[in-house]
């Protein structure tokens, strides 16, 4: 095995150090009782070219944006990642190092995190952020149960606008630790439904948590909600599930957000079916030592040289165990750095030319599909990269009949929002070119007749 | 004695943001094609504050400089005890970069992604026999993501059972997640001592109907096996609570035994240790769950199904604790551990396991001489060493920035929290004689030096770029971004 260099005079030595006379002996602590006495049933080993032949056949049988036109997003986008991006993370100095626990020789994960917090909190409008959460939907989860031991309240409103994969998660975290959840609705213009939420919200409120563009493409009122929420002495927990927005919003902490929660894949970071993605984090200052997860800060060595350390490590879960503010470990660290490479490759003018680009290209593929006879947009809201649609003829007849022609036209929404068989979220980004969204209407105009 | 470390060119880097200049421009973006379109004014920011603005070259060396103040596998040894720092293979990350895994949207319709559910569908069936679980969950993202799923498929599972109970029986040698992701579940910790290996009696000790699990390691953070393993399953399963393992340390048992042979009823696996999946300087890992079939109807939803033909997501389980994620887990981790594990075959899975003990007991034999052994039953996959019989005022810390000036990434220090000064060392399978050889002189000497000269060591590392750090001093004023 090519991974293993041991020879067996290099194990025959070895033992003989040991003093032992077989690699068996040494499992002599493990009762005969609970051996495996057979081989594992496994498939033979696959040499290194047989086993890129199966991977690449694995991968054939995968729709891809290359294979169709693709204009599916709902938390997870196709944007262009530079080349730089994989080329750097490939440096194994970078993608080996196991978590920086030794900051002489980890300055380079080190200095990269703090960077990261920096963009992060210059994008949110906030004051810290950490080092990096599981995905967008934990990251969400993390930010309800921070709200919660801040305000030390047990109710929390959840916007149904909101991803409903995001909504599942914070169910799951709070499974077992009696808050309550409740769900506010949206309203015709598919915001968070504002005289529901002014209802709800009272004195045991913890937090309110709407997405920030909102799982169907809406901007919410961040401001008004934000407002609503600090009148009853809730927090705010904005989830951003597309950052690429934040390239010409107002940040959510300009807007009154507590805690901004989001998902960080669309920098730089690879669809995979859906992971690894990057949970983004960021708080205000005062909120500092409950916050979950790592955080870099900046100090000096014995020489006065600046460098950058793991800090506030009394939070987590290695020095407090079961007082920590999360169990959280291991996050995504390599996730958390193509994203600050990203970041600094596109930079203040990039990142505005991305979202302006994704807001254009969104706009017109809007007013082309509301223009077809048999298709409207159900809501009134503004959006940004991507929004629902309306067939009458249904979502899922719509979809397969775009799927026939080579395109994966949405995202049926009513396997989440009974009652909505019509509807589908349809997402554009710069990767999608004009020829190719008059593609999409050409043939969604194809089938309506 | 000849060392590894050396000192040689290092190039200073600034802070991203120092090196930006107005204007300049680091990416290309085709022309919009389409009339440009404008936020209504309300929502509208200004340009982001702060943003840097470099060439794409500016971007690249930056990044190049900073990989070369860190240490990696691939640099050398990195024998951080219970992390299983083992060599990354790099066909791995090859076949991870294949456009079609790479650039499967998480929402393509089930037929168009049948080669992402097969490889899941294979990986779980591969965990599950590999474990001796019943069947396998792939969502969660770490290990102590997988600790919480676990936690909360037993709570769920005993609740079904309408056996509400509160307590959770956690030893003194967990790791902190442990109990960290127990609270999480709303249990309260009941923490039980065990000396080296936790005996069945001391558990009877505290278990009662009150206690929902029992959380262990094995083997435990000393690099020893749970040698009364079975006989704590009975007495926990006895009083009706159910067995948690932490599966950190599965590197010892690939094809030797198996957790769910053991009486355990969940575990979780790292597949960034055991699997060979790098770390990342942090993550991203992969935490699977594996469960007995009577708490599988618990995991998270979906779990992938095959059905005659074809794989599909199955989100009909009622009794399912709902999701920890969004989507199914990190994809990304779990094609380079099956590419591991197809690399590997059952042969090489056990041989792995194999030489990570002999190469943990070869380190063992070596030191235990010099250096204070504080459990002297046999060594699993790593040994835990203590600074006691250190002599020159040195201890752990010292010793760990010693061994940076040799050129080795310390071992795991001060954990487990059982073993004052605990020197946790794990070599993993990958590392041949010849540098264990190397890495054992450079204990030695450094244990010397501690008589003889222990200012090396009280000032170490001395061939880094930088010293060591004021970490008093970052956290009483925390500075977490870059102000200008």
């Amino acid at each position: 095995m090519r991974y293993i260099p041991h020879t067996e005079e290099d194990i025959r030595q070895m033992l003989e150090t040991v003093g032992v006379d077989s690699v068996e002996a040494l499992f002599e602590g493990v009762p005969a009782a609970v051996r495996l006495n057979r081989l594992l049933e496994l498939s033979a080993p696959a040499a290194e070219s047989e086993l890129l032949r199966e991977f690449g056949r694995l991968a054939a049988r995968n729709a891809t944006a290359a294979s169709h036109l693709s204009f599916l997003g709902g938390g997870a986008y196709n944007h262009f990642i530079p080349a730089v991006v994989d080329q750097l993370i490939s440096r194994s100095e970078f993608y080996t190092a196991y978590t920086p626990y030794q900051p002489e020789i980890s300055q380079g994960t080190l200095q990269a995190i703090f960077e990261y917090q920096t963009l992060i909190c210059q994008l949110t409008g906030m004051d810290a952020a950490n080092a990096s959460m599981y995905d967008g939907a934990s990251s969400c989860a993390e930010g309800v149960l921070m709200a919660v031991r801040a305000t030390r309240r047990r109710k929390v409103l959840l916007s149904r606008a909101l991803h409903p994969e995001y909504r599942a998660t914070v169910a799951t975290y709070c499974r077992y630790l009696e808050l309550e959840l409740i769900e506010v609705s949206f309203d015709a213009a598919g915001r968070t439904e504002p005289g529901e939420l002014e209802r709800l919200l009272d004195k045991n409120t913890a937090a309110v948590v709407t997405g920030y563009p909102n799982f169907f493409g809406v901007i919410e009122d961040l401001a008004a909600i934000s407002a609503a929420a600090h009148d009853c002495g809730a927090y705010l927990v904005a989830a951003v599930q597309e950052p690429i927005a934040l390239g010409l919003l107002k940040s959510p902490g300009e807007l009154g957000a507590d805690i901004v929660a989001g998902e960080g894949q669309s920098f730089g970071i690879p669809l995979s079916y859906g992971g690894p993605y990057l949970g983004f984090f960021a708080a205000r200052k005062k909120d500092l030592r409950s916050m979950p997860g790592r955080l870099v800060g900046e100090t000096v060595d014995s020489e006065g040289r600046r460098g950058f350390v793991l800090t506030l490590a009394t939070r987590e879960q290695h020095i407090r165990r079961e007082k920590a503010t999360s169990n959280i470990c291991s996050n995504e660290g390599l996730c958390a750095l193509m994203a600050t490479i990203y970041l600094s490759l596109l930079g203040k003018q990039g990142l505005r030319e991305v979202a302006q680009q994704n807001l254009a290209k969104a706009e017109y593929a809007k007013e082309k599909i509301a223009a077809l006879p048999g298709f409207s947009l159900p809501f009134a809201g503004p959006t940004f990269n991507e929004f629902v649609v309306e067939a009458q003829e249904g979502a899922d007849p719509v979809l397969g009949r775009l799927e026939a022609r080579g395109i994966l036209g949405g995202i049926a929404l009513d396997r989440w929002y009974g009652g909505m068989p019509g509807r589908f979220l349809v997402c554009v980004t710069e990767q999608n070119s004009r020829e190719e969204i008059d593609g999409l209407v050409a043939a969604l105009a194809g089938g309506a007749q | 004695m000849k060392s590894l470390g050396t000192t040689g060119l290092i190039l200073n880097e600034k802070l991203i943001f120092e090196h930006s200049d107005p204007g300049r421009k680091g990416y290309s973006l085709p022309a919009l094609d389409v009339p440009e379109a404008a936020l209504p004014a309300e929502l509208a920011r200004e340009e982001v504050s702060g943003f840097p603005e470099l060439s794409e070259v500016d971007v690249v060396r930056h990044f190049t400089r900073l990989s070369t103040w860190n240490y990696g596998v691939d640099s050398g040894l990195y024998p951080l005890g219970s992390c299983t720092m083992k060599y990354n293979p790099k066909v791995n990350e090859v076949a991870a970069r294949l456009p079609g895994l790479a650039g499967v949207h998480p929402y393509a319709p089930e037929h168009l992604a049948q080669g992402a559910l097969s490889l899941m569908y294979h990986l779980q069936e591969a965990l599950a026999e590999i474990s001796g679980f019943a069947c396998v969950t792939l969502q969660p993202a770490a290990g102590a993501h997988g600790e919480l799923t676990g936690m909360l498929v037993i709570r769920a599972c005993l609740e079904a059972r309408g056996d509400s109970r509160r307590k959770v029986i956690i030893p003194d040698t967990a790791h902190g997640t442990n109990p960290a992701s127990a609270v999480l579940c709303g249990y309260e910790v009941v923490p039980v001592a065990s000396d080296g290996i936790l005996s069945a009696a001391a558990v009877a000790a505290v278990m009662d109907e009150e206690v929902a699990a029992l959380m262990i390691t094995n083997p435990n953070t000393l690099g020893l096996f749970e040698s009364e393993i079975t006989e704590i399953c009975d007495v926990v399963h006895a009083k009706g609570g159910l067995v948690y393992c932490d599966g950190a340390n599965l590197n010892a048992l690939l094809g030797i035994a198996r957790p769910g042979d053991m009486g355990i009823d969940v575990m979780h696996f790292n597949l960034h240790k055991t699997f060979a999946t790098p770390h990342g300087g942090g993550g991203p890992g992969a935490g699977p769950v594996g469960v007995t079939d009577e708490l599988a109807p618990f995991l998270p939803v979906p779990l992938v199904v095959k059905e005659v033909d074809a794989f599909r997501l199955d989100y009909d389980r009622p009794h399912s604790v709902g999701r920890v994620k969004a989507f199914y887990g990190n994809f990304g981790i779990l094609v380079r551990a099956w590419a591991y594990i197809r690399s590997m075959g059952p042969q090489g899975l056990r041989h792995a396991t194999a030489m990570a003990v002999l190469n943990a007991n070869y380190i063992r034999a070596r030191l235990e001489g010099t250096w204070h052994l504080p459990h002297r039953r046999r060594s699993m996959h790593e040994v835990v060493f203590s600074d006691r019989d250190l002599g020159g005022d040195c201890h752990t810390l010292d010793v760990a920035k010693r061994l940076i000036d040799y050129g080795y990434h310390p071992p795991t220090i001060y954990f487990p929290l059982v073993v004052k000064g605990a020197i946790m060392i794990e070599p993993t399978e990958t590392e041949c004689v010849e540098v264990l050889d190397e890495f054992c002189d450079a204990m030695l000497a450094i244990a010397r030096e501690a008589q003889e000269n222990p200012d090396l060591l009280h000032q170490a590392p001395l061939k880094t770029r930088t010293r060591r750090f004021d970490e008093t001093a970052a956290a009483r004023n925390p500075r977490l971004k870059w102000e200008g």
